[in-house]
């Protein structure tokens, strides 16, 4: 049976010249790059050049990038850090954070946390598309505001936030601006500078890399307290020894994201329409997002009458690997919170798709899932008590 | 995700027994939400008090529609007095356990039957 893989979103496959720079750095080129003696300097030499390749990526200055374990660990030090260094600093005064309702839940969950710390967080609401504006921004800005933390690409229904608005009002106002650009990164050109970025969270497995492996950027002069205290790592930001395959991997995977990108995101854009264009055939379904201000690989559905679980299923006994923003799929039994926060009811984000493309999807993949999936919705809405024919 | 399921449970997911409607049905129970994720009905076709056919249509996740399959076997022939003492537990039981979290969201085919079966008594109660 045909195997297609349209998940890129939750993680991709190493590519194979990022596994190649990886290998030697488990059993050859194992030195801690803290050691003194060459096989550390060889780790340490490994290390530096991938944060140049890192920062290149995001047009960022190599000691402007922390490694981390992850997208979640990056956003987890990049608000917390923030939030706990500036508490320190003011003492009780300027306890605002400003979010979205659509953040991924690294960020959401952070910012709860904080919440139960004593910090406030005003959670912007979005459009239809997933948008927010920034107009409601910068009136949700007080005297208080420390730090906006807005995500670049959604991660779920793939709309991209306006961040270059968003940065402009930030710098005006003289307020951080976190965001996680971990779904954005290798599809997107980001220029940490133009766009007044002062934190960008991002992670390795999503942009062909090893997973456990991330980065956060951090502008000269933005201060953060630690997370994890030790041995200093990192500039004291990040102590752990520094897991040398997972960062060189990120590194090339960076290099080979800026080299390749702007053919990814042509064959991804390609793709993706080709996939909207034949799903849309498909009676009573509904793009989620907007059509065109979305992540290159990302296309979301929602079809009436039918539920997520059930439909992932069957395009999985198809070989087709998808995604679902039903409740019923995860353990906490909730409907999405980003399709919610667009204004769909529970019912409507029950019935959920997502397909997110990758380099090695080809318009045979997308031929494949669109012969597949029309067959497959029919069969759960003769089944489903919701559909009237 | 597959591998929260029994092969039981996959099974009456992918081939659904007695999946459809009856047209005149002697009795029809609607249970769940939308908002849940999870809406079944059951219909009855009843003679001499005993279930002589019975379909279903769901909307939800696999364990609701394999649990609604497995349940309209399990009381297909059976009295009404029999079909009654189905419970959720059983349906479960039956098709191998489901997972602790679907057990009460997604296990609605006993009282989807119960229902029907309220229904068929009380239009009988009517005639």
């Amino acid at each position: 049976m045909k195997k297609v893989y349209m998940d890129y979103a939750s993680t991709t496959p190493v590519d194979k010249d990022v596994l190649k720079e990886m290998l030697p750095y488990f059993d050859k080129k194992y030195g801690n790059a803290s050691s003194i003696h060459s096989l550390g300097i060889d780790a340490f030499n490994a290390i530096e050049l991938a944060r140049e390749q890192v920062g290149s990526l995001l047009n960022a200055n190599p000691d402007e990038i922390i490694f981390t374990s992850g997208g979640t660990e990056s956003d987890n030090l990049a608000i917390k850090g923030v939030a706990f260094y500036n508490k320190k600093k003011r003492g009780t005064k300027g306890y605002h954070i400003i979010s979205s309702k659509v953040e991924h839940p690294a960020v959401l969950e952070t910012c709860m946390y904080l919440e139960k710390l004593g910090f406030n967080v005003k959670y912007l609401s979005v459009d239809k598309y997933g948008f927010i504006n920034p107009a409601d921004l910068e009136d949700a800005i007080s005297k208080d505001t420390f730090l906006v933390t807005i995500m670049y690409g959604n991660n779920e229904i793939g709309t991209i936030e306006p961040v270059e608005e968003i940065g402009k009002i930030t710098k005006k106002h003289d307020i951080l601006l976190h965001t996680d650009a971990v779904q954005a990164i290798g599809k997107i050109p980001i220029d940490v500078n133009k766009l007044n970025i002062d934190l960008l969270s991002i992670s390795s497995h999503k942009i062909y890399g090893p997973k456990g492996s991330g980065a956060l950027y951090i502008k000269k002069g933005v201060k953060l307290e630690p997370l994890a205290h030790g041995g200093g790592h990192e500039k004291g930001l990040r102590s752990s020894t520094y897991n040398t395959p997972g960062i060189v991997g990120l590194g090339k995977a960076c290099e080979l994201g800026k080299k390749r990108m702007s053919k990814d995101v042509a064959h991804l854009i390609d793709l993706r329409d080709k996939l909207i264009k034949e799903i849309q055939k498909i009676e009573e379904c509904y793009l989620n997002g907007h059509p065109e201000k979305r992540l290159a690989n990302n296309v979301h559905f929602r079809f009436t009458a039918i539920e997520g679980e059930s439909l992932n299923l069957m395009l999985d006994d198809k070989g087709v690997a998808a995604s679902t923003g039903s409740a019923c799929s995860s353990k906490k039994l909730k409907a999405s919170h980003v399709l919610l926060a667009i204004g769909l009811d529970p019912a409507e984000a029950h019935g959920s798709l997502r397909l997110t493309l990758g380099r090695l999807n080809t318009n045979e993949d997308v031929e494949y899932v669109a012969n597949v999936l029309p067959g497959i919705v029919e069969n759960l809405r003769n089944m489903s008590p919701l559909w009237n024919q | 995700m597959k591998d929260i399921y029994t092969e039981k449970v996959l099974d009456h997911f992918r081939n659904p027994r007695n999946i459809g409607e009856i047209k005149n049905a002697d009795g029809v129970g609607t249970v769940g939400n939308p908002v849940c994720g999870d809406v079944m009905t059951i219909y009855i076709k009843v003679k001499n008090n005993i279930i002589q056919d019975i379909k279903f249509k769901t909307y939800g996740c696999a364990a609701a529609i394999a649990s609604s399959s497995i349940a309209t076997e399990m009381v297909k022939g059976k009295t009404l007095d029999e079909a009654l003492k189905l419970t959720r537990n059983d349906v479960a039981e039956e098709l191998g356990g489901l997972p602790a979290y679907k057990l009460h969201c997604s296990n609605l085919a006993a009282d989807a039957l119960r229902k029907a079966i309220k229904d068929y008594k009380t239009k009988k109660n009517k005639r």
